[in-house]
């Protein structure tokens, strides 16, 4: 602690109203760069660090939120999402030091594929975490994510121990996460975790198509089909049954 | 006045009202906070139901014939003009109606005759000779202007600098304390005007006295013509309401004779809905009423609000689309002392919205205080995104103004009820008076020197400073005309139509506002903050005046929270009623100013040329203060901020925004979406924002109701500080709405 205003962060854009990540109203930060390379990415415009659209210190970053501290109430606050933000987990605990210190809700949107000493610090100054797991099996997730699902199983190990509550997310996509057994499993990784509050099923969609011409890049994804409300409530009933 | 006792005063506890005329102290003493729930309310009965039908198929009819249903083109609409109308006589517990039949037209050519009968050819009728030749002598409001406005106000006019002044029609935005017929009957209010008028002129006659007196004359004459009015109803309203059926019949035989009087603009009700719940309160005590009658009754008041029609031009339509009426009731706030004015009979009243499907009349406006009950707010938040219907204003930032009986009159005008009343202004076209003033005040438009000739900018590139110089010399030109344009107005509107009714339903000594308007705000300060930020440069015709610009680079802009230009629009306001208050203004009224189109920004824009910001000739301003459509980048929450940055000392007349969002931005389950709602209403007020819309829709449903309007034929959505059926704006109106931005989910 008390190093450095000197971090800056690398972020892709702010949006001064969700209602979708988090509880309440809130204010989101989108920070660049990350480490994944999931074949749904609806943000591929903030994989690499080097095309940020924002350089601010957790300073600058925090006068943007504080605007905003009167429509939070006592549900609301600031979430930071990306990209990944334990990509960059100094620069996110100072930030939310500034909102604890102002009482702001803070919560981390995160798909846990990095756990490091800093990391563990951000992790004392959160309120909450929206989890994404994305596949139930190893070789899924490193085939379509490049990155090991052990480290994010670990991650949640130590949301558990920390008592930090847990929204999980998953995108379902359409015969290819979606089916009977790959959801059970999910149930069965899920089940022991009491600070789990509740795990949402999201319907994969392709409005970012577009985003992937205009950088020149394929969508891996193309050839799956959208998912519904019909495809969530399929799995919202097997989860629960 | 002596102090007065009526056993219709049974049981209500006593004060200063019984010795004044003083409805706020009547509701001080005896209304009765309410904290709960909505599950008190009742639905709506087979006969609320049957007559509903009824409705509904004339309101179909009148849709089919173009919007108009009937026009009675033989007589002049006055209180007693008309033999008694009913929807069903035998259903209906409130009654009357201002023709003869449901959704007839009366003519009303005070205003003026032209307008008259060109409202009746639009509809395919003829104003009948017998009306032609009563008017041929007489001299109207629209006469009496014309008489007087100079060469200089003709052409402003003309040239659309100045727009919808309320010089050919009634200039509305005044609430008659309608309350004051039931508490008191009219008896005893008769007795009090006269009492008033004996004591003019006391100190001499000067004009001032003389015009009071025969005003006062013309009110206790149609005080006596309301209680004719009602007679052929077969009620004696002499005397004070003695239930609550009473009372909201009372209430709206003074607001219907008012209606009968006065085709003015907007012609608001005031503050009732908690006002009725006293007498709710004492019927159900006593046994004679129950929950479900309540209801009803006001469920058959509010469908008697929805029945009040006037005849309009189609000119008057371009700008005030839709056929509003502007019977704008304000529900909830908070007492001075603390408690809350929510009462059981508020929910009542948006229980409406439920019990007879969802309308833009009355339109009803929440005042809203952080200290309202949080069952209130909740139930508040689930009809708006339930219905679209209605409005919110700060209470918490009006009260210390006004106290806690003000009203809205209009969109956003607040004032107190039966003791402030305004002349209404309309607006200032500010883009188009920035051109005018980069063109030494000629008018590419017009092709007319519209205003005082200076010198034309030749710069290549905009200068801030020196367009800043040039637009502080046409802004003081305008703001001076503006005000003796409307003394003009003002003047001929008390002398050839005088709002008798309604303002005998006032003290005899009233605080008077001169309300000043502007329109495109957003279009001037990102213009002006495009000359600051970016590179402007000129484009010009073959006599060199300026018709375009060429704008390179990046610029802030308004609706983004982003203070370097947020500040501008904050300046535009605190100058321009700065430099309105130089002018004196007709009988003392104070200046106000307000930022509200109503739907005239279609037609602005439609009459001002490509401005800096990018806009192109001919384009719609966004509406009211609201940022230009789709220029926000930061989100709602970003965009609300900038519009509570105006301040409202400034512009005591309301800032209206007008804020659609979709359903899916506000939260991805209902109860969420209602708390959100919430949040975001709290946190826009806290900042002293003065007023808001809300729509929860997607623009796909505006989409689909504009290729099928079959397909949501009762689609009602907030506009600029009033609610429309969709159906019933022109499709220019409604490409401009589908336009606007829609806060979406990320």
């Amino acid at each position: 602690m008390g190093q450095c205003n000197m971090t800056k962060g690398y972020i892709h854009s702010f949006q001064s109203m969700g209602t979708l990540d988090g509880p309440g109203v809130r204010f989101l930060v989108f920070m660049q760069g990350c480490p994944l390379r999931c074949g749904y990415c609806h943000n591929p415009d903030t994989w690499h660090r080097n095309t940020y659209t924002y350089c601010e210190s957790p300073e600058q970053v925090f006068d943007r939120i504080r605007k905003y501290k009167q429509y939070f109430g006592e549900n609301g606050g600031v979430t930071v999402s990306g990209g990944e933000a334990l990509l960059q987990p100094v620069f996110v605990k100072e930030l939310f030091a500034l909102c604890k210190k102002h009482g702001i809700h803070t919560c981390l949107d995160t798909s846990g594929c990095i756990i490091n000493e800093n990391v563990l610090d951000l992790l004392t100054l959160t309120d909450m975490v929206l989890l994404d797991i994305k596949f139930t099996d190893k070789r899924l997730y490193e085939l379509y994510t490049k990155a090991d699902m052990d480290i994010v199983m670990d991650f949640l190990s130590i949301l558990e121990k920390r008592n930090i509550r847990t929204w999980v997310r998953h995108v379902l996509v359409p015969e290819c996460n979606d089916s009977k057994e790959q959801l059970l499993r999910l149930k069965v990784l899920l089940a022991g975790y009491t600070y789990i509050e509740k795990v949402e099923f999201l319907p994969f969609r392709k409005i970012c198509e577009e985003k992937y011409q205009t950088l020149h890049l394929e969508f891996p994804f193309a050839k799956f089909r959208e998912g519904n409300q019909k495809d969530v409530e399929r799995a919202n009933a097997v989860f629960a049954s | 006045m002596e102090k007065q006792v009526f056993q219709q005063w049974n049981g209500f506890q006593n004060g200063a009202w019984q010795e004044r005329i003083d409805v706020q102290d009547f509701i001080h003493q005896n209304v009765k906070s309410y904290e709960g729930d909505d599950t008190f309310l009742e639905g709506a009965t087979e006969r609320t139901q049957r007559l509903m039908q009824k409705l509904n198929q004339l309101l179909s009819v009148e849709q089919n014939f173009g919007g108009v249903l009937d026009i009675d083109t033989q007589e002049v609409s006055s209180l007693t003009a008309y033999q008694p109308g009913y929807l069903d006589k035998e259903e209906e517990l409130i009654v009357g109606l201002q023709t003869n039949r449901p959704l007839k037209r009366g003519v009303n050519p005070f205003g003026g005759i032209n307008m008259a009968r060109k409202a009746c050819q639009a509809y395919g009728y003829k104003l009948s000779d017998k009306i032609e030749q009563e008017f041929q002598y007489r001299t109207t409001h629209n006469d009496g202007v014309f008489r007087v406005y100079t060469e200089e106000m003709r052409k402003v006019r003309h040239a659309g600098i100045l727009t919808g002044l309320p010089d050919a029609y009634g200039r509305g935005r005044i609430i008659g304390d309608y309350r004051r017929v039931a508490l008191y009957g009219l008896d005893l209010l008769i007795q009090e005007k006269q009492q008033d008028k004996k004591q003019v002129g006391e100190q001499g006659f000067d004009v001032e006295e003389i015009r009071l007196s025969e005003e006062l004359y013309q009110q206790i004459q149609f005080l006596k013509y309301m209680q004719e009015m009602a007679q052929m109803y077969g009620y004696d309203i002499s005397k004070p309401a003695s239930n609550a059926r009473e009372a909201m019949q009372w209430t709206y035989f003074a607001y219907l004779a008012a209606i009968k009087e006065q085709n003015g603009a907007a012609m608001s009700l005031g503050r009732v809905s908690s006002f009725f719940d006293i007498y709710i309160e004492r019927d159900i005590e006593s046994g004679i009423l129950t929950e479900k009658e309540a209801q009803e009754l006001v469920d058959h008041f509010v469908m008697k609000l929805r029945m009040a029609r006037h005849l309009r031009t189609p000119d008057y339509n371009e700008l005030f689309g839709g056929d509003p009426m502007w019977i704008t009731e304000s529900l909830g706030g908070m007492m001075e002392n603390g408690k809350t004015l929510v009462t059981k009979n508020t929910y009542r009243f948006l229980n409406t919205l439920y019990n007879l499907g969802p309308a833009p009349e009355p339109n009803l406006t929440v005042l809203w205080s952080k200290q309202l009950p949080e069952p209130f707010k909740a139930f508040c938040s689930k009809v708006s995104i339930d219905t679209d219907s209605i409005q919110y204003e700060n209470d918490d930032l009006m009260r210390p103004i006004y106290g806690d009986d003000y009203g809205i009159a209009c969109c956003v005008s607040a004032m107190k009820i039966g003791k402030q009343m305004q002349f209404f202004g309309a607006r200032c076209n500010l883009p188009k008076l920035l051109l005018l003033a980069l063109n030494g005040g000629f008018d590419t438009f017009s092709n007319t020197q519209a205003g005082p000739e200076g010198t034309v900018c030749q710069d290549d590139v905009l200068d801030y400073d020196k367009v800043m110089q040039q637009f502080k010399k046409y802004k003081e030109w305008i703001c001076e005309l503006y005000i003796n344009t409307l003394n003009v107005i003002h003047y001929m509107h008390d002398k050839y139509a005088y709002e008798k009714t309604q303002m005998a339903l006032h003290d005899t000594e009233v605080e008077r506002f001169m309300a000043c308007g502007v329109a495109g705000l957003s279009v001037l300060a990102d213009s002006l903050s495009a000359i600051k930020y970016a590179t402007v440069k000129p484009i010009r015709n073959g006599d060199g005046y300026i018709v375009d610009f060429e704008t390179i680079g990046e610029f802030p802009k308004y609706g983004n929270d982003d203070d370097r230009v947020d500040d501008i629009a904050k300046e535009i306001l605190h100058d321009m009623i700065t430099e309105l208050r130089k002018t004196k203004t007709y009988r003392n009224a104070v200046h106000t100013l307000s930022v509200l189109t109503i739907t005239s920004n279609v037609m602005y824009g439609k009459k001002t040329g490509a401005t800096p910001d990018g806009r192109k000739a001919k384009e719609a301003f966004a509406p009211g203060a609201n940022p230009m459509h789709n220029r926000e980048e930061n989100g709602a929450l970003a965009s609300l901020n900038s519009v509570a940055k105006l301040s409202y000392d400034d512009c005591r007349d309301g800032i209206s925004n007008t804020f659609s969002i979709t359903p899916q931005a506000l939260g991805s389950e209902e109860t969420g979406r209602v708390n959100n709602l919430v949040m975001i209403l709290d946190g826009y007020f806290l900042q002293r924002a003065q007023h808001i819309n809300v729509n929860v829709l997607n623009r796909k449903t505006l989409e689909e109701a504009y290729e099928d309007p079959a397909k949501y034929p009762n689609l009602t959505i907030r506009v600029s500080g009033y609610a429309v059926n969709f159906h019933k704006l022109s499709k220019e109106q409604q490409r401009e709405v589908i336009k606007r931005t829609f806060h979406g989910a990320m």
